[in-house]
Parts: structure tokens; C-alpha cells; sequence
């Protein structure tokens, strides 16, 4: 099984079989089924919109189902400007998600406050939760935010979530 | 009834209350004196059928005295006229009294002018703030405060940092020209780059 393609299927040899490591079978299945917890605050969310609907298509990618309950979506997409009003209330829904959780700042303003340099508005929301994909744009076009999900899920794909856990289970022992 | 019929009878009622009268393009602006207002807003409604608060806004005059200058915008459904009424307050004390008796509709524009100005509005039924969160201890469009904003901290509620400005205010550059020219960057006066056309790459 190479790197570059852990998943690797032959059906001359393997029938109805698949060989794999179970951190790629769980990185695949959390990967294409990402629900988003649609933060959207501004005009970024209509370019959200777009991003699922017929055009754009975001059920393409499997992120199709948003989620307006924190408790049952993986991945947060703040779409929008964080004033300092709504900052705890984003950091609160973040926390009430489940883990394993992702978060992409969709952008400029997600990602740095944009052109908000103002007393109201946060200086991008990664000063509150841990954001592992940033989209640029005014606001980004549904593509971008498509290639930012692709870009998440590549590095989903390259996590170790079991081998951590059986790392931190032999160390207990 | 007519513009020129109502500043009329206005002024031949309160006399000592109007201090100035201003047209521009069409528009009557009256001003008068703190004391007065609320009596003279009565008066329109009342007897010269301006039943309908467009907007209250406030003005900072900062380093003059009086300091806060605030704008009443009446207009009248009834015969279609636009009244403007100007009244001050001074730095030391920042209250005029509210209209909110005359039109509901002034408790939110009070509430608004308090909580961006920090003008206070006696008598008002609910004078909370509207659109920062309570507890916030400054008043953001007084010209004393600082474009990026000053620390604060409401446990649990909301806190604010100082935006870095890098020099400057982000504004975008009124000219002709690509992205890269207008974009919102750090600029102070005369920084702006000269106009531009945009002349697309073969």
C-alpha cells in the first residue's frame, strides 16, 4: 500500500476484500462525510449558500448535510465577520461540537478581521479556536471554499487518531 | 401647509427658543434651545401634523463647546414636508430630554445615540444600551475615541482588543485601478496613490 494512495483497491486480487490500515478507513469515512456547523455571519454565508447548492454542489465533496446543531456536525465553517459581540458565542457553539472537530475560517475577515480594522470587530477567529483551514477572498468564490473542504479533507486523511490512542494506551500500561 | 408656514409659526410661538434657521437645496433646518426642544417637537406633532420620526443622529463637535449637537429629522405623512430640528448638549452634561413621550419610536434612536455618543436622554422609559453589549465602558463615535478600539473585559459576555492599525486607517483608495491599488490598506491624508486606469494585460 503506497503513501500516496493508502487506500488502494485491486479487484483482480482482492475480491470483495480491502486491506487497509484502520486510521485510513476511519480518516476516509470522517473525510467524506464532514457535516458543517454553517457559521455564517455575513456575506461569505451566501457564498456558502451557493457552495451548496445545484451549481457548486457541496454533496459532491459530502458536506452536503449542514448541521444547525453544534452537536451533530464536524466541521465549523465561520463564513463572515466576528465582531466582538458574537466572539464568545462562536467560541461556545465550537465547544459544544463533538470531537473530532475541524474549523475553516472562510475569509478575509474569518481569517483576520479583513477590512474591519475597528474597536468591534475580532482580528480573525483563530485569537479563540484552533482553525485548520484558512480560504482568502472578498468574500471567497463557492470554489474556494470547495478547494479549502478538499484541503481539509486531504489533512484529514493524513491523521493518526488510533495509532495515537494505542500509543497512549501502551504508555499507560 | 407649506415649509415656509411652518417655520412660521414656529418661530412666532417660541421666539427665544429657535436660535437659527437654515434652507439648503429645499430643506428646513431649525435650531433651538435645549430647554425648548421638547415643547417645540409637541408643538409639530400636535398642531403642525409632523406625526412621523424619520431619525435621530448626534453629531461630536469635539474640542468645541457645546460639544454634542443632535439632529431630529419630522416629516410630516399628512402633507409630505421634511422638518429638521438641531439642539446641543454640553460636555459637562450630555442629556436632553426624550421624545419618546411624543413618538415611540425614539426609544430605539435614544438608546442608539446614548450607547454610540453617550448622550443621555432624561426621562427615557429604557435607556439600555442597543448595540454594544452592557457593560462596555466607552463610546465608540466620540471623536476621543481611538478608531482601533481600547481593552475591555465583560466576563462571559463579550471582551474587545485594540485592532492593529500598522500606521494608519485600512481605508481603499478612491481611484480608477486594479485590486492591488484600491485594496484596503493602512493610509493617512495625502497617501493616496495617484488615479490610475486600469488597462488590462494582453
Amino acid at each position: 500500500m503506497s503513501d500516496r494512495n493508502p487506500y488502494a483497491y485491486d479487484s483482480k486480487i482482492e475480491g470483495n476484500i480491502i486491506f487497509t490500515q484502520l486510521d485510513t478507513a476511519i480518516n476516509w469515512m470522517r473525510s467524506n462525510s464532514l457535516w458543517p456547523m454553517p457559521m455564517g455571519l455575513a456575506c461569505c454565508a451566501i457564498e456558502l449558500m451557493a457552495a451548496g447548492a445545484a451549481r457548486f454542489d457541496i454533496a459532491r465533496f459530502g458536506a452536503e448535510v449542514m448541521r444547525f446543531s453544534p452537536r451533530q456536525s464536524d466541521v465549523m465553517i465561520v463564513a463572515g465577520t466576528v465582531t466582538y459581540k458574537m466572539a464568545l458565542a462562536v467560541k461556545r457553539i465550537y465547544e459544544q461540537m463533538a470531537d473530532p472537530k475541524w474549523v475553516i475560517a472562510m475569509g478575509a475577515c474569518a481569517s483576520s478581521g479583513g477590512m474591519y480594522r475597528s474597536y468591534a470587530v475580532l482580528q480573525g477567529i483563530d485569537h479563540l479556536i484552533p482553525v485548520d483551514v484558512y480560504v482568502s477572498g472578498c468574500p471567497p468564490r463557492p470554489e474556494a471554499l470547495l478547494d479549502g473542504l478538499m484541503r481539509l479533507q486531504k489533512k484529514i486523511m493524513g491523521e493518526h487518531s488510533f495509532l495515537e490512542q494505542k500509543k497512549e494506551l501502551l504508555a499507560s500500561l | 401647509m407649506k415649509l415656509a408656514d411652518v417655520a412660521e409659526a414656529i418661530t412666532s410661538r417660541f421666539g427665544g427658543g429657535v436660535t437659527g434657521r437654515a434652507e439648503f437645496r429645499g430643506e428646513l433646518t431649525l435650531s433651538l434651545q435645549p430647554e425648548s426642544l421638547h415643547q417645540v417637537c409637541e408643538f409639530c406633532r400636535d398642531e403642525l401634523d409632523f406625526d412621523f420620526l424619520l431619525d435621530i443622529s448626534s453629531i461630536d463637535h469635539f474640542e468645541h463647546e457645546p460639544r454634542y449637537e443632535i439632529v431630529y429629522e419630522l416629516y410630516s405623512l399628512e402633507n409630505g414636508l421634511h422638518l429638521r430640528l438641531k439642539t446641543t448638549a454640553t460636555e459637562d452634561h450630555p442629556e436632553v430630554r426624550t421624545v419618546c413621550d411624543l413618538w415611540p419610536t425614539a426609544n430605539w434612536h435614544e438608546r442608539e445615540a446614548w450607547d454610540m455618543m453617550g448622550l443621555r436622554f432624561a426621562g427615557h422609559p429604557d435607556l439600555r444600551r442597543i448595540i454594544m453589549w452592557e457593560g462596555y465602558p466607552y463610546h465608540p463615535l466620540r471623536k476621543d475615541f481611538p478608531l482601533e478600539g481600547k481593552f475591555s473585559d465583560v466576563p462571559d459576555v463579550a471582551f474587545t482588543e485594540p485592532a492593529p492599525l500598522a500606521g494608519g486607517p485600512f481605508v481603499t483608495a478612491p481611484v480608477d485601478g486594479t485590486t492591488e491599488v484600491r485594496e484596503p490598506r493602512a493610509r493617512r491624508a495625502g497617501d493616496l496613490p495617484p488615479a490610475q486606469t486600469f488597462i488590462a494585460e494582453p
